[in-house]
């Protein structure tokens, strides 16, 4: 049986959606982009240009979840499918776009380069228990304008795995498009495999930027899928109540889903999001928080209600270092996410509220990973009924080690951590070098980027992309890219 | 030798039967009991022990191959005397004295088998005056002890003691291990070696003798 974990049982969901419905249809949502508008205008609802809002009517609202897809898969650079967003399936992805990352030798916080992105991306590419990779990090060597655009470019020239990314403006979206044209080769066969998710985030309470709304619908128009990350903080720019955050959570999501599902039906989404309760003795917006990870396991049920599949940015910390609290927090929200089958996990890697990377911190959470998969496999009989023979065969071998039972269950039945977790005895692991477990993940972090292989994308493929990557830079009067080794 | 690399090859396996099967053939073909162990037998154990220890394979395996050793060591080993050749060392184990718990010094004596060793098992609860006795009078150059009770750890000191006593400690030679010893107390009671875990243990072992 597969372990699950439930918060809210379906009467509560329904209320909290019929409260969300009230609140688009009555007080509606702030949108800052007039195609969008119009848009609306066009389907029926009340548009009030002025005032950038929009009152939903029901129907429209219905209509968006009746076309949503149900489930929808990804696929790498190559094609193969990676992630099958369906059911209580979960996949691990790494938190995305923090702005600094945390250096091994100084331990001190620093703005990314080019070197550090591909470190990662190197990382990512082996990790077995991460689906996909994200655009975690921000490089700081190349022009702002292309800080969004450069990134996926270096994860889809170093890393076969599909990319959860996004734009920084509407401008970008082009690109970042063309990318995947020219790894998938044509608009048709880039909507029949899609290679990355996006993250179009509305702005609590209520509101849609130009930016963000623009970024939905030019996701839908190519069907590439879109994750809706609403960020309510519960007590200050939402009800402090999780009840009350999960409405303002479902009215704002529901307002991408009609966005998204008004410009092209049947474009797949991930009902996602980063809420946060809001701690008022630090003003800060903890995703280690028990709460935090209690609304994002509930809004993944209120998804499901609706038959879309779920996204959170969970499993991840606010420690500013790779310490027990990272652990700790990245476990539990990790766990909780799994059973309550939350198919695309946001976090793996992150620290210091979503501002910090530390590629030590994603081979380890590659382990929490693992076995937060083996969890969710749940208990199963194997050959255990009748038990007497088994135990017959115990008493007269005195053990069970090389049973032929043992053998061809170990591997199923038991997962083996990787070298980052140190399940030796003391004195073995004295022998082996009393290595922390930050030590640890740093020699696995050097490990894996010794080891890396050149993705199997198409040097043709890899070429047009650079070429297209150099000419956005000049657009910028980046003459040229930063060195890539 | 091909059929060596053979009986190597299925003992990495844990293939008994087949290592069994090839031993004979290499005998009928005239294969010295000596070169059989050394080159097909031992060389097999070494790639197993090496995998084992990269984490490639795991303990069922080691212990499969250890039983596959076995077997051919079965058909060799009355080959031994007439050939000259000594097996790689004779060892006397048990759990002392005022304890039960024998599982780690059972998958220890499994492993020191795999490894080629003559291996002697006293069994659990097994007095001093028992180990030292066994050990002399079959020439057994190790004595291996295991305790899990920092209450009965201490019996190893006597045994130790009484080798000292009767002027043996040059000749048998003392291992101890279990939860409760460490690298220290086998100094602090004079034991040669402190092994923790079964397949360290068949290192230093291979050491002793």
């Amino acid at each position: 049986m597969r372990p699950t974990i439930e918060f809210l049982g379906k009467n509560l969901i329904q209320q909290i959606v019929s409260e969300a419905y009230l609140i688009l249809c009555t007080l509606g949502i702030e949108i800052h982009n007039k195609n969008v508008l119009e848009m609306f205008s066009d389907h029926g609802a009340k548009v009030d240009i002025d005032k950038s809002r929009v009152i939903f009517k029901e129907d429209i609202i219905q209509k968006a979840l009746k076309s949503a897809p149900k489930s929808f898969k990804l696929y790498d650079v190559n094609g193969n499918e990676t992630n099958d967003f369906s059911g209580y399936n979960v996949h691990f992805t790494p938190g995305s776009t923090s702005i600094n990352v945390l250096d091994y030798k100084t331990k001190q916080i620093r703005k990314p380069v080019t070197d550090d992105y591909i470190n990662y991306v190197k990382v990512v590419s082996q990790l077995e228990h991460i689906a996909s990779q994200s655009t975690a990090l921000i490089p700081a060597d190349v022009h702002e304008n292309i800080s969004d655009s450069y990134r996926l470019f270096l994860s889809l020239l170093y890393c076969e795995k599909p990319v959860v990314t996004g734009t920084f403006t509407i401008d970008s979206f082009e690109i970042m498009k063309d990318f995947q044209l020219a790894v998938r080769g044509s608009e048709k066969a880039l909507r029949e495999k899609p290679l990355t998710v996006f993250s179009c985030c509305p702005t609590s309470p209520l509101k849609w930027s130009d930016v963000t709304s623009q970024n939905v619908v030019d996701c839908a128009r190519y069907s590439i899928p879109v994750e809706f990350i609403s960020m309510p903080l519960a007590g200050f720019m939402a009800p402090v109540t999780l009840v009350g955050t999960l409405i303002q959570h479902t009215a704002e999501t529901l307002s991408g889903i009609v966005i998204s599902q008004l410009t092209n039906p049947g474009t797949p989404m991930l009902y996602g999001g980063s809420p946060a309760i809001f701690d008022v003795r630090f003003e800060t917006t903890p995703m280690g928080a028990i709460e935090t990870m209690m609304i994002d396991c509930a809004y993944n049920e209120i998804g499901k209600y609706l038959g879309i599949p779920t996204q959170a940015y969970i499993a991840l910390s606010d420690a500013k270092q790779l310490n027990a609290q990272a652990g700790l927090e990245s476990g539990i929200g990790a766990t909780l996410a799994a059973l309550a089958g939350i198919n695309n996990i946001s976090g793996p890697g992150m620290l210091d509220f979503e501002s910090c990377f530390s590629t030590e911190k994603l081979v380890v959470d590659n382990e929490i990973c693992k076995q937060v998969l083996r969890l969710v496999k749940g208990i199963e009989p194997k050959e255990d009924f009748p038990a007497l023979p088994i135990f017959e065969e115990l008493l007269k071998e005195k053990h069970l080690l090389i049973s032929e039972h043992t053998r061809k269950y170990l591997r199923e039945e038991h997962s083996f951590p990787g070298p980052v977790i140190n399940r030796a005895n003391r004195a073995r692991w004295k022998e082996m070098g009393e290595f922390t477990l930050e030590e640890r993940a740093h020699m696995e972090v050097e490990e894996l980027v010794n080891s890396y292989k050149p993705s199997t994308l198409a040097e043709d493929t890899k070429r047009e992309i650079i070429n297209l990557m150099e000419r956005e830079g000049k657009k910028y009067g980046q003459t040229s890219l930063p060195d890539r080794y | 030798m091909k059929i060596l690399k053979q009986v190597a090859e299925y003992l990495e396996k844990g293939d008994r039967e087949r290592v069994y099967e090839l031993t004979g053939q290499a005998l009928e073909q005239n294969v010295s009991a000596r070169q059989i162990l050394d080159d097909g037998l031992i060389a097999g154990m070494k790639v197993v022990g090496d995998r084992f220890r990269k984490h490639e394979i795991f303990l069922p395996e080691v212990l499969m191959a250890a039983r596959a050793m076995n077997a051919g060591m079965d058909l060799i080993k009355p080959l031994f005397i007439k050939e000259g050749v000594t097996a790689i060392g004779k060892i006397v184990i048990g759990t002392v004295y005022g304890d039960l718990h024998d599982l780690g010094k059972n998958l220890a004596g499994v492993m020191l088998k795999g490894a080629g060793f003559d291996v002697i098992d006293l069994g659990n609860n097994v007095p001093a005056q028992k180990f030292v006795e066994t050990a002399e009078k079959e020439n057994a150059t190790v004595i291996g002890m295991s305790a899990l009770l920092t209450t009965t750890m201490m019996e190893m000191k006597n045994v130790t003691n009484l080798l000292k006593d009767k002027g043996l400690d040059k000749s048998i030679k003392t291992i101890i291990g279990g939860a409760p010893v460490s690298e220290e107390y086998a100094k602090s009671i004079g034991a040669d070696a402190y092994a923790y875990d079964a397949a360290s243990g068949v290192e230093l072992v291979k050491q002793l003798v």
